[in-house]
């Protein structure tokens, strides 16, 4: 065969391969949406779940998942910025760095039961935090400062050397190079990775069954007391997650309707990490533009 | 030599154990072009990072020896290399304009300087865009993120940028080679302008730039200096035989 025939066939192949994946996503999510969306109500997301009657809502589990998602962020986003920006920028290249970066792509690559596990036995016994969102939200960090850490790492090494020395000619310290040159280059790519892991956190079940908990007592939202038990901001309750409770629901569910509720929860889980997707480009686009001066 | 602005004295630096400039003794003179020359991998770069410092980003570097800037040893524990690297600035080989607009590219240094006025940033803007010979391009641009700009107009960018700060000396490593004839001569042209008014040292490969816009050159092998004088001579009538070589291209 002449070169040009090869060529066409390997195009020929890599489109039919795209082709598979892009139908097998359409169908997945086509699937879950077709099946969940025409239980879907307003009033579905704004009542609380029924553990044996039929018409429970998800009102408290969205809430949850929405609150570990926001603490599990705020706890591993400042992390593993300190962590990637010394791991590419200052770590020397030793021994000690390549362990650590070892270290990393072994946590990231960790199952998150056994993640989960961790946390149970650390947090939720030894630190004697119980089933709670403090619990979750730690042990959900765990389970995303590795990869979030190495997102920022190659983001920063992406950026040529060129750059760097710039902003070091032009009088900048290594840090003010970081903060106003590197940084705000790597703006898109760490939103992705952001984005990226706060799907992954937000579908999440695992990693939340021994450390969130698995039960949702009945929240009041108009307390906003972060010591009261039934407020929904307290962290040391237990809360069940939206993940959680689908997984629950279709491994023990008493419900006559837990089907039902189930597909129309994995719809509302669906939705909500597109709806994040389109939200953090939004936000990380506005960002990038006003730190790089682009109008 | 009392119009020297730079000197250098037994300058040695070593990368991990391996002694890159074998004791380099060069005085640059004010308000001149001086081109360094040589084959590459003899140690021009290196050299010339020393003069403001930036070989001290390389964790296995060591320098013994002096680097006298305006009779300050920059090398003295009490140098602000902030300051130091404002007074004598860089242009690398490669134009590295940031991804920011062309405006706020120039205006980095100055902002960094403290400078929050206004109106002192349009005209210092403006000021260093026009010496760099590009303000007439990018006047009604400057929002324009520079990374959008052809290679010379970057390069044209990231000379303006340094100037804005008002440097004395500009390092300048290869900074046409990486363009096409008609920017690199344009940025020639401008070299020579700018030599006016500041001091400008030059790595190049380019033997007709180096006789051109030179006044003093010098050429480095191996790590060392073998020749250094005004261009003139050291084109038409070099001391060693191994300069005259290099410079009719029978090497490197
Ligand atoms: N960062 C570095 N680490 C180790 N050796 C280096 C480094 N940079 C340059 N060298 C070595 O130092 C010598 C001089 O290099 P350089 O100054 O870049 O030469 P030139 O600019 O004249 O081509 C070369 O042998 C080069 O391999
Ligand atoms: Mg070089």
């Amino acid at each position: 065969m002449d070169v040009k025939k090869v060529d066409h066939l390997a195009k020929r192949i890599i489109q039919v391969m795209v082709g598979i994946v892009a139908v097998l996503l359409v169908l997945i999510i086509g699937y879950i949406l077709v099946t969940g969306l025409p239980q879907e109500s307003i009033d579905f997301l704004f009542k609380p779940s029924q553990a044996v009657k039929a018409g429970g809502g998800i009102r408290d589990q969205l809430w949850n998942s929405i609150y570990l998602l926001i603490l599990a962020l705020l706890i591993s986003i400042p992390l593993s910025l300190g962590a990637g920006i010394y791991l590419a920028e200052y770590a020397p290249d030793n021994k000690l760095t390549h362990f650590i970066q070892t270290l990393i792509e072994i946590l990231s690559s960790l199952p998150s039961i056994v993640v989960g596990l961790f946390g149970y036995l650390v947090l939720v016994i030894r630190f004697n935090m119980g089933f709670s969102i403090l619990s979750g939200a730690l042990t959900l960090t765990v389970f995303n400062l590795p990869l979030l850490t190495s997102n920022i790492e190659n983001a920063l090494r992406s950026v040529s050397d060129e750059q760097r020395e710039g902003g070091l000619a032009l009088g900048l310290s290594r840090w003010q190079t970081i903060k106003g040159i590197l940084l705000p280059r790597t703006v898109p790519e760490i939103i992705t990775g952001v984005v990226l892991s706060s799907g992954r956190i937000f579908g999440e079940a695992a990693a939340l069954i021994y450390t969130s908990g698995q039960s949702a007592p009945a929240l009041n939202y108009l307390n906003w007391n972060p010591l009261s038990p039934e407020s929904p901001l307290n962290v040391m309750r237990p809360a069940e997650t939206l993940a959680v409770h689908i997984w629950k629901l279709n491994t023990e569910g008493l419900t006559i309707d837990a089907d039902i509720v189930s597909a129309a929860a994995s719809a509302v889980l669906i939705l909500v990490v597109l709806l994040f997707n389109i939200l953090a480009h939004y936000l990380g686009n506005k960002l990038e533009r006003k730190l790089t001066g682009g109008k | 030599m009392a119009d020297s602005i730079i000197s250098t004295d037994g300058l040695r630096l070593y990368y991990g154990k391996k002694e890159a400039l074998h004791g380099i003794n060069l005085d640059i003179e004010e308000k001149k072009i001086t081109a360094l020359i040589g084959p590459s991998g003899c140690g021009k770069s290196t050299f010339l990072r020393c003069l403001n410092r930036m070989n001290d980003l390389i964790d296995t570097v060591t320098i013994t020896g002096t680097v006298k800037f305006r009779g300050h040893n920059i090398y003295s524990p009490k140098t602000d290399t902030v300051k130091l690297r404002q007074q004598v600035g860089m242009v690398f080989q490669q134009p590295n304009p940031f991804s920011f607009s062309i405006y706020d590219n120039v205006a980095f240094g100055l902002r960094l300087a403290g400078i929050k006025d206004k109106q002192t940033l349009d005209e210092r803007v403006e000021k260093a865009l026009r010496q760099a010979a590009i303000w007439d391009v990018v006047k009604d641009d400057l929002n324009k993120n520079a990374q959008q700009l052809s290679g010379g107009q970057q390069q044209r960018v990231c000379i303006a940028r340094v100037l804005a700060t008002k440097p004395d000396v500009i390092l300048m490593d290869e900074p046409t080679s990486a363009l096409d004839p008609i920017s690199s001569s344009q940025i020639e042209e401008t070299m020579v302008e700018l030599a006016k008014d500041y001091t400008i040292v030059t790595v190049t490969h380019n033997m007709q730039q180096a006789s051109r816009i030179s006044d003093k050159t010098a050429f480095f092998m191996n790590g060392k200096v073998v020749e250094y004088g005004d261009t003139a001579q050291i084109f038409i009538n070099p001391k060693e035989q191994i300069t005259n070589d290099y410079i009719n291209g029978n090497f490197g």
